[in-house]
């Protein structure tokens, strides 16, 4: 990895390090007696783990000039096996805290392991820390391919990964100390939320200095959505982080927002969180992905730029559906109840243009499991839409907001959609990346889309039916005009399908465990084949050439 | 229109602005005004500041996330109203930075527990849920009885908290320590002091049942005994709310 950094890019590196070494050491010095020293010694800690890795590489040979033939990959495989390490990390919490709704023993007498502050490491850890990290990945992988140029150096996407990785364990280590802002997806205190604009900024400006050096004239509809995914993430968080610390040695913030509008930009961060990280961004994952897999071409252009343009615009409104029957005025719920429905057009036709997008290529969709496993993200893509759009109407809302019906819902876009779509692109670019024929076996990617299939449609089915119980033994009256169940009546009926839903979980899980080994044993068998001839950068025009005498 | 797009897609730039533009529609019409229109906050003159006792207790509240299950929204509804309380006015969390609204019901809505249950009740609670409600899935949190308060740090969270916009009197600042300490320990002149600062009407008990050693559970509590109880904006008669 330091090989293929050039002696400058090695020296910025190290400088960069020196400089996050002595922040670190600066917060675990002021934040004596506070977990935000830990905090500190965490950054200290992953600063020098960097520095020996400089360090130990910085004599290796320059790497050679010929590089610029080749696209610049090992930030996406890094990106790719760190998500697959999150992913068993996240997914094993979950479950864990899905049991603990079965037995709340099932823990330690301690504050760290305890349900409200590992169900955030859970969400973190599956959102940010497996989705965004593929999101990292795909996405330099995608951006190069589609605009034929090489990204622009070496160190600059490595630190993006890198110090993603860095706020996302601040985050998690955070939670279990108890540091945590409580907005919900927004929990990381006020430090790791700068970090992670410094780290954001960075990435965005490696995507724009790449397709600067394009040589196709068109940017291709999955870097719209790359792109949208960034920028809009970007916004969202400084607006709904904005706090003032309690001081600059305590991790401790006080949001700038209170009460109502606090609860407006939450939910709009909230909303729009699952509408840029987790669909925006998997978008473009899917529109590289499926079709490159299926070997046929998009369905549909022009429906791509509806949707894409009515994504962009009308997710941006729906927040709102989040606080229906609340204290928030009733215009700003209306508003939000009627874009989210006029959001199932853009939303299905994202969904339609990728199935039909395998027209002519159903077959593939019988006998490969890694493209079964895309189709299948985009049905649950649009069967959580169509949900989403339903669940904002403020009569439905009545009765499941407050309910495990958001749980299932969430989990059937995150698990059937997000989670499918990339693991079905993590298995076509692992063979593509490591220069191998295929996955090390077919039958076990055929195992974990089983596996993940039938977890999530356990999951799905379970939550479903908690949440309309829950919702309506809340709302029953018995024939004296009185409420007929206490709220423990409501949470004794919850109980099996509590533990079908951790069972759902312990599948999924599996899935992912057995994903893991297949990447590993590909990644470890001898390379077969060599690397396609088609699969480099255009070369750079000859500059000579363009100054022709007489033109 | 898709001529327009087929050369939109060719410039990075004017692909970023036009998303960034697009994007920042919906906030601003629907966050900004919310800001502006004055009946977006109902007026309570009698609504009355977190202690910094109960300040401490809601940090404890967000540091173990009880928010993931409990909501403090009441919404306009029947039996919602009939099982919790008067429905949540917008006023009731206007010094609440942030807001613990909650989206999740795997436990009861907390907005208007304050006064339901007893101290003791709380307590034996909150150290085994089980012992009270056999049949209850919320984990113990046993440690905050075992866990004495900090509250060097008070003063300095009590400015960052006027900093976002909470009337908070140098006078509150300066003595937040000392009204920490006051609050959880009755007929000592420190107590007197909360009185004086905070109003008459502020509980002041040894909340954890031990007037000597200032805990975790003390703050938590008086954390839990004040919710709903800020304003009795929800208690008048509706016409009066906003005039």
């Amino acid at each position: 990895m330091i090989g293929q950094l050039t002696k400058i890019e090695r020296q910025v590196a190290l400088i960069i390090l020196a400089v996050l070494a002595v922040v670190g050491l600066a917060m675990a010095a002021a934040g004596q007696g506070d977990p935000f020293g830990a905090q500190g010694a965490i950054v200290l800690l992953a600063a020098l783990a960097g520095l020996f890795a400089v360090i130990s590489g910085l004599f290796e040979p320059e790497p050679e000039q010929d590089r610029l033939n080749r696209y610049y990959d090992d930030p996406s495989k890094i990106g790719i096996l760190l998500a697959m390490g999150w992913a068993v990390f996240g997914l094993f919490v979950g479950d864990w805290v899905a049991w603990l709704l079965v037995n709340p023993n099932l823990t330690f007498d301690a504050g760290w392991s305890s349900f409200g502050r590992i169900r955030p490491v859970h969400t973190t850890g599956v959102i940010f820390g497996f989705g965004g990290n593929a999101l990292i990945a795909t996405s330099f992988y995608v951006m190069q391919r589609t605009s034929r140029a090489r990204l622009p150096d070496q160190l600059s996407p490595l630190f993006v990964l890198f110090g993603y990785n860095l706020f996302c364990l601040l985050a998690v280590s955070g939670y279990m100390m108890g540091i945590t802002q409580s907005k919900e997806y927004a929990e990381p205190e006020w430090y790791a939320d700068l970090w992670l604009v410094i780290v954001w900024v960075t990435y965005f400006i490696v995507y724009l200095r790449t397709l600067a050096r394009r040589k196709e004239p068109h940017i291709y509809v999955a870097n719209w959505y790359y792109m949208a995914f960034i920028l809009v993430v970007a916004m969202l968080h400084i607006v709904n982080n904005l706090a003032v610390p309690v001081s600059l040695g305590g991790a401790k913030s006080y949001s700038l927002f209170a009460g109502v509008q606090d609860a407006m930009t939450e939910w709009w961060y909230g909303h729009n969180a699952v509408a840029f990280f987790l669909t925006a961004g998997f978008l473009g994952m899917m529109y590289y992905y499926l079709p490159k897999r299926a070997g046929r071409p998009i369905f549909s252009y022009r429906t791509s730029i509806i949707s894409f343009w009515g994504i962009t615009f009308m997710y941006m409104w729906a927040g709102s559906h989040h606080l229906h029957y609340t204290a928030l005025p009733q215009w700003v719920q209306t508003l939000g109840m009627t874009f989210s429905i006029m959001l199932l057009v853009p939303s299905w036709a994202s969904a339609g243009n990728a199935l039909l997008t395998l027209n002519g290529a159903w077959h593939k969709v019988r006998d490969d499991a890694t493209l079964r496993f895309m189709m299948v993200a985009a049905v649950f893509y649009g069967l959580s839409t169509f949900e989403g759009s339903f669940m904002a109407i403020r009569a439905v809302n009545s009765l499941s907001h407050y309910t495990d019906w958001t749980v299932g819902h969430v989990h059937a876009g995150a698990l059937g959609w997000v989670a499918m779509i990339t693991f079905g692109s993590i298995y076509a670019s692992v063979p593509w990346l490591w220069k191998r024929e295929a996955m090390y076996s077919a039958r076990l990617v055929e195992v974990h889309f089983w596996l993940a299939l039938a977890g999530t449609v356990i999951y799905v089915f379970a939550m479903w039916n908690s949440g309309i119980i829950q919702g309506l033994m809340w709302r029953t009256y018995n024939e004296n005009g009185t409420l007929a169940y206490s709220f423990v009546d409501s949470l004794v009926a919850m109980h099996p399908y509590y533990i079908a839903r951790a069972i759902g979980g312990l599948l999924f899980l599996i899935g992912a465990v057995v994903g893991c080994y297949n990447i590993w044993m590909t990644i470890r068998i001898a390379p077969q084949e060599r690397e396609p001839a088609i699969d480099q950068p255009a070369p750079a025009p000859a500059r000579a050439a363009v100054l022709q005498p007489g033109e | 229109m898709f001529g327009l797009h087929y050369r939109l897609e060719r410039k990075a730039i004017g692909l970023t602005l036009a998303i960034v533009g697009v994007a920042a529609i919906g906030g601003i019409v629907e966050i900004a005004p919310l800001f502006t229109i004055h009946q977006t906050v109902e007026d309570a003159p009698d609504m009355r500041v977190y202690t910094p006792l109960e300040l401490a207790g809601r940090n404890i509240y967000i540091r173990e996330g009880c928010y993931a299950c409990h909501s403090q929204m009441i919404r306009t509804l029947r039996d919602e109203v009939e099982r919790y309380g008067h429905y949540s006015l917008a006023v009731e969390s206007k010094y609440d930075h942030p807001m613990l609204w909650g989206s999740k019901r795997t436990g009861p809505d907390l907005a208007r527990i304050g006064g339901k249950y007893s101290d003791e009740w709380q307590v034996a609670h909150l150290d085994n849920p089980r012992d009270v409600v056999p049949e209850s899935i919320m984990p113990a949190y046993g440690w905050l009885l075992r866990t004495t308060l900090r509250t060097s740090d008070l003063g300095a969270n009590l400015q960052a908290m006027r900093a976002v916009g909470v009337p908070y009197t140098d006078e509150m600042i300066t003595n937040a320590t000392a009204d920490a300490d006051g609050q959880a320990a009755p007929d000592t002149p420190a107590a007197a002091g909360v009185a004086a600062r905070y109003g008459a009407a502020t509980t002041i008990r040894a909340f954890d049942g031990n007037p000597r050693e200032l805990t975790e559970m003390d703050a938590l509590v008086a954390y839990l005994q004040i919710l709903g109880q800020l304003t009795d904006a929800a208690q008048k008669p509706v016409a009066s709310i906003g005039e």
